[in-house]
């Protein structure tokens, strides 16, 4: 859990990136020297299909208020499919979210390409936003309120960006 | 293989009340490769219900994930009583069978099922599994060109096909094709069209769901 300002809930967001597009229009960001949230934690993935349910949900289990996933443009996946059959298994799990309560509009999936730069970081600019809005994830205020201490009065979720505790 | 599919979260949630520790169990044969409850399916589960209960601001669950090669076979369910001594539920990721030999064998644990075991059938397409056998227990394969009409004839007729048949299709449902014509095109490429000239009688059913639970019984191989 990070916290830059006792005003802004700086959210935490991990976005599964695949290495042949994902991850390269990534580092070309870098390259670039744009500016993108640093709420957003990139993992390297040898494509975009190789997600697995599980490690999504594992991020959320470990404190991620949302993830993403960035496979190739849709027709151009190195591995042919991988990144339509990826986009499936999000649609899948955003259901998921939703029945557990987490919320499936916390998970996205993003096409770029490799030289795709500017819009990986526009891509990180508006996950970042709209977790922000929506505030910090259930599971926090969830096991605050498990725990009995004061952060599980549900107001950080209430859209207005409000202070965790 | 079995054909099933898991049950909606909210029903197996519902099972979870008043407990803090559960055990999870898959099978690694007919539900692994309808990947409804093996391995993968088991860990799905295992961390949604972990999530759906911190997510509600309740007691952590803990879960215990374990798949097995069978749990329709003692030896392989026995072994699971260790596991099983130390939790409040037991949730079995494999078909009927396998949720009663749990029953049976984790005799002081309350076992419950997370999928709903559909029918006997296989894959058609990728993701897509459609039922083939009705377990009839008296097989008729041999008079209709290897396709079954009591699993593919929506009325499971035995003189068909019925007057509903239209364009090959069921009159169920347009996407279910008539049995009927599927065996008569089978026999018709086959040469075997005389067969559907002999009337059958009507089919002695108490080979199926008559007289209690079925048993075979192999004299030879009883020890």
């Amino acid at each position: 859990m990070r916290q830059v300002s006792s005003e802004v809930f700086e959210p935490t967001i991990v976005a599964y990136c695949c290495y042949y597009c994902g991850l390269t229009a990534a580092d070309l960001a870098g390259a670039m020297r744009l500016e993108y949230p640093a709420n957003v934690r990139v993992v390297e993935v040898p494509c975009s299909g190789k997600i697995d349910p599980r490690v999504i949900l594992g991020a959320f289990e470990g404190g991620a208020d949302g993830v993403y996933v960035v496979g190739c443009l849709e027709g151009d996946c190195y591995f042919i499919e991988g990144n339509t059959r990826a986009a499936k298994r999000v649609t899948r799990l955003k259901a998921l979210l939703d029945q557990i309560g987490v919320g499936g509009e916390r998970l996205a999936m993003y096409n770029v390409y490799c030289s795709m730069g500017p819009k990986f970081a526009a891509i990180a600019r508006e996950m970042t936003e709209r977790i922000r809005a929506l505030g910090p994830s259930p599971l926090r205020r969830g096991a605050a309120a498990a725990a009995g201490g004061g952060g599980g009065d549900g107001s950080a979720g209430t859209g207005e960006g409000s202070a965790q505790s | 293989m079995i054909v099933a599919d898991q049950k909606p979260l909210e029903e197996i949630y519902a099972y979870l009340e008043g407990t803090r520790r559960v055990l999870i169990v898959g099978c690694r044969e007919c539900v692994t490769v309808c990947q409804a409850g093996g391995e993968k399916e088991v860990g799905l589960l295992a961390a949604a219900l972990r999530l759906k209960r911190q997510a509600g601001g309740e007691e952590p669950l803990e879960t215990v994930e374990d798949c097995v090669q069978r749990q329709c076979d003692a030896e392989y369910v026995e072994p699971l009583k260790e596991a099983a001594a130390g939790v409040d539920l037991v949730i079995s990721m494999a078909c009927g069978v396998g949720v009663q030999y749990l029953a049976q064998y984790l005799t002081d644990t309350w076992v419950v099922p997370a999928l709903n075991t559909r029918f006997g059938g296989g894959s058609v397409e990728q993701g897509v599994w459609e039922e083939r056998c009705g377990f009839c227990g008296d097989c008729q394969l041999d008079r209709t060109g290897g396709i079954c009409p009591v699993a593919r004839c929506s009325k499971s007729l035995f003189n068909g096909p019925c007057g509903g048949s239209y364009d090959g299709k069921c009159e169920v449902d347009e996407s279910i094709d008539c049995g009927w014509q599927l065996i008569f095109d089978r026999l018709k490429a086959l040469d075997r069209l005389a067969l559907l000239a002999e009337i059958q009688p009507a089919k002695d059913w108490r080979t199926s769901r008559d007289g209690g639970p079925r048993r075979v019984v192999r004299e030879d191989l009883r020890i």
